[in-house]
């Protein structure tokens, strides 16, 4: 790995008290955790009392549960609706901020800012922009539309909902692209530029298969983190998830069902496990898919 | 040349929609902040520009809420966050990258293994130790669980091994034990990366929503996002209100993005790289 000094230059004890307040935070509040979930998903366990064993019956439960099914229809839907935009329009954004112009870094920053916001700070200002009054409807009506009750339909809410994550990610991502667009080797671009291919064609045969590992990397990111969108269906739906719960998510669902004093907490463990292994074989799946291509 | 020209107006055009895209949601928000509640905020077509702009919004939503009280909440937690995840991060960083010992594999694994435990799914096992250590609904229950954060701790460790070793030789040739080397020659070394994890320490805490949520249930100790949530939930009607009280949420990161945008843009790129 690295170098390391080949004389005793510490006593036994010290790399270990440098470790501890690390290792004690992941341990304790990380781990540990994750080990009790495990535990307590085959639990009965409700919030005032630790319950008792039940066996796989919390994942039978939750078979034939249809706020389950509900939820995993929507968080599902959730990542194979998001994340083709957030691989496509952030790297489009990021190739139209690249190179020098004057007043390029403004842009960029500018475009950044939606990152930084808390995501309930920008779900009020999306929430208020595209109420049933708000400056969409207003928008939409000068142009001579009728008014769309976004909040109001279970679908349109839920559609709204992602458009706010994808609207919220659109920088991050477009400085992950700015990266790697940073590295591809600028002679292959002259190269086949001597050879007489257009712009459109050396993007196509130069700049995208160079930026292919990272697209991948933003699929894998994008899908797991849509998998558990939570805060922005939350806010625009609120706690109960919209018309007839229809938008709830998986993550509100394990959020509603363990909190507060009467929840179930062995149950929502359960769900937490499932939602961990969808979450763990969607990334592995989209990994895999790249490497399938590459044969 | 005129087509030189042309696309680089075009470029511009583009720039400038996207610019309305990103910015304009903001501006919508300042400016419905800023308008009276005689003034029609319905208007068509809408108006950006408030007509007779005032401050009477900051106070009234601080008399339905203490937002000023919720925001002292969030800076508390965030300040606390960022303290523990510097010393934290580097301290385990710099053991990972510079120290020889036995079970240096197994300690970078379970900050590896913790990178991969989503925070959405042991929120409720979290909030039941917090409840059996009698530290739920407190801040310090707040801070807790980010208090070290795993990828933190691999950037530093990272940026330490990036470092030469001749100079920390030298100084142990000098007699420095290990504390002296990481304090006075490692850390100062690795400024840059400490900015990064202190930047979105900060913001990770200040932005922080379900964690929060989850673990507060006196008003009392709301941080300023759970606040928002629940002045939204009551006040709905009044979208002025709400719109003062995001404000008051987004400025100080809009402040400190526009004093730091560097360390943040770098933040994104070494995190999603290594992550």
């Amino acid at each position: 790995m690295m170098p390391a000094a080949r004389i005793r230059t510490h006593r036994a004890i010290t790399p270990w008290l440098f470790l501890l307040p690390g290792l004690g935070v992941i341990g304790a509040f990380s781990l540990y955790p994750f080990v009790t979930t495990v535990g307590r998903a085959f639990t009965d366990a409700r919030t005032l009392s630790p319950g008792h064993w039940v066996g796989l019956r919390n994942f039978q439960d939750i078979w034939q549960d249809e706020e389950f099914w509900t939820a995993l229809g929507n968080s599902t839907l959730y990542v194979v609706l998001v994340v083709p935009f957030t691989v496509l329009l952030p790297l489009l954004l990021a190739l139209l901020v690249q190179g020098r112009l004057p007043g390029i870094g403004f842009f960029r920053s500018a475009f950044y800012l939606p990152v930084v916001a808390s995501m309930v700070v920008v779900a009020l200002i999306w929430e208020w922009m595209l109420d049933d009054r708000g400056l969409v409807n207003g928008i939409l009506r000068l142009l001579g539309g009728g008014r769309v009750d976004f909040l109001g339909d279970a679908w349109l809410l839920l559609l709204s909902a992602m458009a706010l994550t994808v609207w919220k990610g659109l920088g991050y991502y477009m400085v992950v692209y700015l990266a790697a667009l940073a590295n591809v080797p600028h002679e292959l671009h002259e190269a086949a530029a001597m050879d007489g291919a257009g712009a459109l064609r050396r993007f196509l045969s130069v700049t995208l298969p160079a930026l292919r590992p990272t697209m991948v990397l933003v699929a894998a990111l994008s899908s797991v983190s849509a998998f558990k969108v939570f805060s922005e269906v939350y806010l625009l739906a609120g706690p109960n998830g919209g018309p007839a719960g229809r938008d709830t998510t998986l993550v509100m669902l394990v959020q509603r069902t363990g909190t507060g004093l009467g929840g179930r907490t062995g149950y929502a463990s359960a769900l937490s496990l499932v939602v961990f292994v969808i979450a763990l074989l969607l990334m592995l799946l989209v990994l895999r898919a790249n490497r399938e291509e590459d044969r | 040349m005129v087509m030189r020209v042309m696309r680089k107006a075009l470029r511009y055009l583009l720039l400038l929609a996207v610019l309305a895209l990103t910015i304009g949601p903001f501006l919508w928000q300042l400016s419905t902040s800023f308008k009276g509640t005689t003034e029609d905020i319905y208007t068509s077509p809408p108006r950006l520009l408030p007509r007779h702009p005032t401050l009477h919004n900051y106070t009234a939503v601080a008399d339905i809420i203490p937002v000023w009280h919720y925001a002292l909440n969030s800076l508390k937690v965030a300040l606390a966050s960022v303290v523990t995840n510097l010393a934290g991060a580097s301290m385990a960083g710099y053991a990972l990258a510079r120290l020889r010992f036995r079970g240096r594999r197994v300690a970078m694994l379970a900050f590896l293994l913790a990178l991969l435990v989503p925070l959405e799914s042991i929120v409720i096992a979290q909030f039941t130790m917090m409840r059996e250590l009698g530290i739920n609904n407190t801040l310090t229950a707040v801070v807790l669980p980010g208090a070290v954060g795993s990828l933190n701790v691999l950037l530093m460790r990272n940026a330490f091994a990036a470092l030469p070793m001749e100079v920390e030789e030298a100084a142990v040739i000098d007699g420095a034990n290990a504390w002296q080397r990481f304090a006075r020659i490692a850390l100062p070394s690795v400024r840059g990366t400490l900015a990064v994890v202190a930047i979105f320490a900060f913001m990770g805490a200040w932005d922080d929503f379900l964690w929060p949520l989850i673990v507060l249930s006196d008003s009392d100790h709301f941080t300023l996002t759970v606040g928002l949530n629940f002045l939204h939930g009551t006040f709905q009607q009044n979208p002025r209100l709400v719109a003062a009280g995001t404000v008051i949420a987004v400025a100080p990161l809009v402040v400190l993005f526009a004093c730091l945008q560097r360390y943040f843009f770098r933040g994104v790129g070494e995190g999603a790289v290594k992550s």
